[in-house]
């Protein structure tokens, strides 16, 4: 169990960290994309080794995934709004909401 | 009796009308609308005060008091409410029948003087309002409805006063007006709420249960403030000074507000609390003629001097509303045989003198119309040119003056014989200033009609003025020949019992001998072009003269105290605590607002990664407290 855990915790901070160097709001994606599989991959650990009469971990897994396409295609749908206005995907640049 | 409800609807209806439509009516609908209205308001009180007077009489012999509505409009406790309704008594009928003669006659009046004036329209529109008020403040049915249609009357005396709003002048004098009466009325104001305290009452009979509980030592103290009000309004010393100043506005609405009816309006209040005066406050009311006396004294002197027609006869208002406050003044009892005749005596003055004041200003509209001055150095000869004009305006001179058979005469009898029955000195001082009332208004009516000949203004001579304004001075002038012949007694005296008047022959014969000394005296000194006795007088009395030219410097008084002690010693000073400690404390607190959020704002950078770390190492921070707690 423990390894399973680990790859999921190594996903986890990796995205955490795409998420906060990564210039890109694109790159920034795929990092909450990276997190949000990181807890997947927990709910299914967990559900498999601790409660292996249940169902629900897996479950909630499948709805997570599914909401985080949902999620994806709404996020990408606000970029091409961004960069029809600013010409640019770049968070330094998305500094309207400054003050 | 149900009828008068539309007394004071009409005059409001049509105010709506004019006030809100007014812009899209031509001039002369908008002047016909008005004139209509108050021609059925006439109508109407003619036929109320007809009725009403027609009634069987009481077995007591006093005719009964109507309330035909009463309202009961904000209810305080069971005895203490503020009541909205119309009261009918000898006094508000008679006062029916004055307001609503004077003010149609004003409305036809001003049809011709008021023609293709700017604002036509805004001008009747507020006639109605002053109408509509006045009648309210007669039929009140407590001292509180009383008070407010009192507020309402001020107002639009206020906005008559500066209806040439382009004229800094008039701009002036409303406010004068406003602010004097204004300042008085927190007297008038104070006072009802003593009455309304002591007497356990708003209505113009105080509850037993109040009198017995003491209200009744307090009642002169209620009484005396409320005359204050009634002191402002009525021109009395020292309130006095806005009424010349007042005679900035249209002349008709100096015949009709500033002459015949709002100014009386401190009489009609001090007669409407007569029976409680009588009963309670005989002392103050002893006071109020005094002042009443005064005041008529002061006035007439000053009206010898000055020069401006209008303000003539603005003095000659006050003066003759100081008559009446003496005839008030001077009655001890309320049987008018014994101590009550001025009662009778003040209301009577009151009719005739609305009727003949109307008269002479409406005629000094005329005349002012004809020459374009107010001053009497412009006028001279007119009385070939104005023939109408002219005999209406001897004949309210002859009225004025007292002589008989002029309704003036009959009235200001009355008022002496009452003084003379008060005391020789009061009768004494009164018959001299109805003396120099004769003298003033002669010396007006030579200096305007007689004397050198006025330069022609321009290319036109004067010319008679047109029928609209001829036919109210006529139908005045009628009146005033007549009015003295009124059984007035027989309708109104103290305790509302007939009463028969009855000419006191030696008052009547002293009073029209000196008032026609006094005549003779005004015609040797004015009558000739040249004045050489008055140029004499003025230039041996030269310091009388100038101050009383000046009016006895009291505007300069009030000048000097509101402008010298009052702002600069307590204004100003309050003035700064206010701005710098009050306001200061406000902008402090804004200041340390606004600096807080200028220091903070950077965080707000708008950068989401930036935010999205503080999130994390909050949620770090809270784990590690977590962690280290548990």
């Amino acid at each position: 169990m423990e390894y399973y855990l680990i790859v999921s915790a190594i996903m986890f901070f990796a995205g955490i960290y795409g998420f906060f160097v990564r210039r890109n709001t694109l790159a920034i994606l795929i990092s909450i994309e990276l997190i949000l599989n990181a807890t997947d991959i927990n709910f299914a650990v967990f559900n498999r080794f601790l409660f292996p009469n249940g169902l629900e971990g897996h479950f909630f897994a499948l709805f997570s995934i599914a909401i985080s396409a949902a999620e994806t295609a709404v996020a990408i749908a606000i970029m091409i709004n961004i960069y029809r206005n600013i010409r640019s995907i770049q968070v330094r640049n998305l500094n309207e909401m400054k003050w | 009796m149900n009828l008068t409800i539309l007394i004071l609807i009409l005059p409001l209806i049509s105010f709506l009308i004019l006030g809100v439509w007014g812009k899209w009516l031509k001039p002369a609908q908008a002047g016909l609308l008005g004139t209509i209205s108050l021609a059925l308001v006439t109508l109407l009180s003619y036929y109320t005060a007809w009725q009403y007077f027609t009634m069987p009489r009481t077995p007591e012999g006093t005719f009964e008091t109507l309330m035909p509505y009463n309202f009961t409009w904000l209810a305080f406790t069971e005895t203490l409410h503020f009541d909205m309704g119309i009261l009918l008594d000898p006094i508000s009928v008679m006062m029916l029948v004055v307001i609503s003669t004077v003010s149609l006659m004003v409305h036809i009046y001003s049809l011709g003087y008021m023609h293709g004036e700017k604002g036509f329209q805004r001008y009747y529109a507020f006639l109605s309002l002053f109408t509509m008020s006045m009648l309210g403040l007669v039929v009140a049915t407590n001292i509180f409805q009383m008070y407010l249609f009192w507020e309402l009357v001020g107002v639009s005396s206020y906005l008559l006063i500066g209806f040439y709003y382009t004229k800094p002048a008039a701009v002036a004098a409303s406010k004068k007006a406003f602010i004097v009466t204004r300042f008085a009325d927190l007297g008038f104001l104070v006072g009802i709420l003593f009455y309304g305290f002591y007497a356990g009452t708003f209505t113009f009979s105080p509850t037993q249960t109040a009198l017995v509980a003491g209200g009744a030592a307090m009642l002169p103290l209620a009484l005396g403030l409320m005359f204050i009000g009634g002191a402002g309004k009525s021109a009395m010393f020292p309130l006095h000074i806005w009424l010349p100043d007042a005679m900035e506005g249209p002349t008709p609405v100096s015949a009709l507000i500033h002459a015949a009816t709002m100014v009386v309006a401190g009489v009609y209040l001090v007669a409407r609390m007569f029976p409680l005066f009588i009963a309670y406050a005989p002392e103050t009311l002893e006071i109020i003629g005094w002042v009443g006396a005064f005041t008529a004294f002061f006035a007439a002197a000053i009206a010898c001097v000055q020069t401006d027609i209008k303000r003539v006869l603005a003095f000659s208002t006050i003066s003759q509303i100081g008559f009446m406050i003496v005839a008030l003044g001077v009655c001890t009892g309320s049987d008018p045989h014994e101590g009550g005749l001025g009662y009778m005596a003040s209301m009577f003055h009151l009719f005739t003198h609305a009727m003949f004041k109307a008269l002479l200003f409406l005629g000094a509209g005329s005349i002012i119309h004809a020459v374009h001055s107010n001053e009497m150095k412009d006028m001279g000869g007119l009385r070939k040119y104005m023939p109408v004009t002219h005999i209406t305006f001897l004949i309210a001179c002859l009225a004025i003056a007292g002589i008989p058979p002029f309704s003036g005469f009959f009235s200001k009898d009355e008022i002496l014989a009452a003084s003379f029955a008060y005391s020789p000195v009061m009768g004494w001082v009164m018959t001299g200033i109805a003396a120099l009332t004769a003298f003033y208004m002669f010396r007006l009516y030579f200096g305007i009609f007689w004397g050198k000949e006025v330069e022609v203004h321009g290319s036109h001579k004067p010319h008679e003025s047109k029928l609209p304004m001829t036919f109210p001075l006529m139908f005045l002038a009628a009146v005033t020949c007549v009015a003295g012949f009124i059984p007035f007694g027989e309708f109104i005296s103290s305790n509302g019992q007939a009463y028969h008047i009855h000419l006191d022959l030696t008052v009547a014969v002293t009073s029209v001998v000196i008032a026609v000394i006094a005549i003779v005296l005004a015609t040797l000194i004015y009558m000739r072009p040249a004045q050489p006795v008055a140029d004499k007088l003025a230039k041996n009395l030269a310091g009388l003269h100038s101050a009383a030219s000046n009016r006895f410097y009291v505007d300069e008084i009030y000048q000097f105290v509101t402008h010298k002690i009052i702002f600069r010693y307590i204004s100003t000073p309050i003035a700064w605590f206010d701005r710098h400690v009050i306001d200061g404390f406000f902008n402090f607190l804004a200041w340390g607002t606004n600096a807080t959020s200028n220091s903070i704002r950077n965080l707000q950078s708008g950068q989401i990664q930036q935010y999205a770390l503080v999130f994390l190492l909050g949620a770090l921070a809270l784990i590690l407290i977590l962690l280290l707690t548990f």
